[in-house]
């Protein structure tokens, strides 16, 4: 079966100029994405978790060419939409954009706060029109009250909504052109703990009625493990370790996915410690380290670890881990 | 075990209102808690419950527009909302210190890390620079930093998160306070360093026999951390009691939707239905809180009464109280 999205060798490697007195003038790279691939059937939702510049967020918009990739395939129903993105005809760029669509972290930041929410519903549809105009109106107000907002508050602007209210506004715009992939980019983080399940269960319930795949980007795992099919965990722009969710937190292969699980306090004082201790800190993705890049923090390293970056194989029927010492 | 022991930081119906233009905002509205000697508890609530004001309040150093309208903060035998502001300086730092969220903003950009860990120590014991600098490199090795000596030079810019937020702790450390205030000390921080720095703050509470209050969202970190806990609501106290009670056996409504709310790590749901029991609406706006108990139009429980009469913390059991007229609460005297 040809899967819905496919992510094939994707790179993104950033030009930096190097500081202080000996390398000034000269240049490094910063690989943010470095050869990832996945793939997302319809009504599946991958978590791409990990922590801040792993590069969660940069392979997302690289997906959307939000962000220009260097390389890697875009395979939409099997066809490669990245020239479509890049290229210059617009009704073609429109018609994968419409297919594939992004909600941001910040709702507050991510609206026109001189629009009303009416207005920034009517922007999609305006732009990519699946509809005649005159059935705009009564899309908006469909679509408001999908997320759970009364389509008569439309015509107030963002900073009358809170929070929550504004991520479901984010959420119905994402929507309103129907789209087969979203991609959610921490859409809980900045919301109260108390509204968070409200999104989380409006995010599910969305996707068991409409079959809309999620890409769901997160450092909170908790969260991950709710809302995902399927897991991802990324370090210094790689996939290190991918698959169904379930193995995957039962029953970790690669070192720094098992530290990242055991890193989250569980919510029951007492609860027996099986955590595994990092050393150090995430190097920076200027200055990755040869071989895993991961051998300097890990505690399972072998000789190996210092030489030979690892590719990522089969640990079990759904999973993959880059790891030559698994655990 | 708590209780027996006479506390060190004993907080009495604390009020800290912020006078704004539209009106005054009751941030804090009477809350009660205290810390025993050696004992860390944890201040859990969303933001906008009053859980890092009050906090602050404690050394008043909630900024205005907060004012401290009411109650008592007695610490060490002193109730600090009365003391001068000479005494009160003698006391940050020294005998209770605080870390910050943010280390990032929380260190003087422009001063060496050596320069604002000495200053401390000299304006509190008067000691020579040298003597200074050897102890800050000493509180450098113990909260983790290599090379001190070096890094005493370094500015906070040519530190990572993580070892900001050490130099933080090791600042806070400096003249050994009896209590050690932390507002979300970990939440800036990636989870592998909050692990870390979760790691040095209970093996030095634990060497240097201090107590702590503990102020964060995050129900895992006050699980890991807390002796006892404190569950804030919109500016009150719902419950407060031991960590194991308040996760095995909570009686507040809110505190119970609170913890079946969030999704657990240790979990499936595949193949079920994905619901999270959430709590409906959102916390009330305190410009405008609502009568009665504030939690009543969330509440699964709320009866016609708890929409008129405030509740008033009551003991439950011994070390557990609760503020809900559901569970045996009186109502609060009319103010």
């Amino acid at each position: 079966m040809t899967p819905l999205l496919e992510v094939r060798g994707l790179r993104k490697h950033y030009r930096v100029a190097k500081r202080g007195m000996i390398e000034r003038g000269q240049s490094g790279v910063v690989r943010a994405v470095d050869d990832v691939s996945f793939v997302l059937q319809a009504g599946q939702t991958l978590g791409l978790v990990g922590e801040s510049g792993c590069g969660k967020t940069t392979t997302a918009r690289s997906i959307l060419d939000l962000v220009p990739a260097d390389a890697g395939e875009i395979l939409l129903d099997g066809r490669d939409v990245r020239p479509i993105l890049a290229g210059t005809d617009r009704t073609a760029m429109l018609a994968v954009r419409r297919r594939m669509q992004y909600v941001f972290q910040d709702p507050y930041l991510s609206l026109n706060p001189r629009w009303t929410i009416n207005e920034a519903l009517r922007e999609p549809l305006r732009v990519h029109a699946p509809q005649h105009q005159r059935d705009w109106d009564g899309r908006i107000a469909a679509l408001l009250e999908t997320v759970g907002l009364e389509p008569r508050n439309g015509v107030r602007y963002p900073h009358e909504f809170s929070g929550g209210q504004r991520q479901r506004v984010g959420i119905a715009r994402a929507l309103a052109v129907e789209p087969d992939v979203v991609l959610l980019d921490e859409p809980v983080s900045s919301l109260d703990i108390s509204v968070r399940s409200q999104i989380l269960n409006l995010l599910a319930a969305l996707q068991d009625q409409l079959g809309v795949a999620y890409v769901y980007i997160s450092h909170d795992l908790s969260s991950v493990r709710f809302i995902s099919t399927h897991v991802a965990v990324m370090y210094l722009g790689r996939i290190v370790e991918i698959g169904a969710v379930d193995e995957i937190f039962a029953r970790p292969r690669h070192h720094y996915t098992a530290a990242l699980i055991s890193a989250i306090p569980v919510p029951s004082p007492g609860a027996v410690d099986r955590r595994v201790h990092l050393r150090g800190e995430v190097p920076s993705a200027m200055n990755r380290p040869t071989g895993c890049p991961f051998h300097p923090r890990c505690a399972a390293a072998l000789p190996i670890c210092r030489e030979q970056d690892p590719a990522l194989q089969p640990m079990g029927p759904k999973t993959q881990a880059a790891c030559h010492n698994p655990a | 075990m708590a209780g027996q022991l006479a506390p060190l930081l004993a907080v009495e119906g604390l009020k800290v209102h912020f006078h704004t233009r539209d009106g005054v905002v009751r941030a804090v509205d009477g809350v009660d808690f205290q810390v025993a000697p050696g004992q860390t508890l944890g201040i859990v609530g969303e933001s906008g419950s009053g859980k890092t004001v009050s906090s602050l309040a404690l050394l008043r150093l909630a900024p205005p527009p907060a004012r401290i309208v009411a109650g008592r903060v007695l610490f060490e035998g002193e109730d600090l909302l009365r003391q001068s502001d000479k005494r009160l300086a003698q006391i940050r730092g020294r005998r209770m210190a605080m870390i910050f969220q943010n280390p990032a903003t929380s260190l003087n950009p422009i001063l060496s890390i050596g320069q604002q860990l000495t200053e401390i120590l000299r304006w509190h014991t008067g000691v020579s620079r040298q003597a200074a600098l050897d102890r800050a490199a000493e509180l450098l090795a113990l909260v983790g930093i290599s090379d001190p000596a070096a890094r005493l030079r370094q500015y906070p810019h040519e530190l990572s998160g993580g070892m900001k937020q050490r130099v933080g702790i090791a600042r806070a450390l400096l003249c050994e306070p009896a209590l050690l205030l932390a507002d979300e000390p970990t939440t800036a921080l990636d989870v592998t360093i909050q692990a870390q720095i979760l790691d040095l703050l209970a093996e030095l509470r634990q060497r240097l026999a201090m107590s702590m209050v503990l102020v964060t969202h995050d129900m895992g970190v006050v699980a890991r951390m807390a002796d006892r806990i404190t569950v804030m609501y919109a500016g009150r106290v719902c419950e407060t009691a031991d960590a194991a009670t308040i996760f095995n056996a909570p009686q507040h409504p809110y505190t119970r939707a609170l913890l079946q709310s969030m999704p657990r790590i240790d979990h499936s749901y595949s193949g079920a239905r994905r619901v999270l029991p959430s709590i409906a609406g959102r916390p009330p706006d305190l410009l405008h809180a609502p009568p009665g108990c504030r939690f009543h139009d969330r509440c699964p429980e709320a009866a016609p009464e708890c929409r008129r009469v405030m509740p008033r913390e009551h003991l439950l059991a011994p070390g557990h109280s609760v503020s809900c007229l559901r569970r045996g609460s009186p109502g609060e005297d009319a103010p």
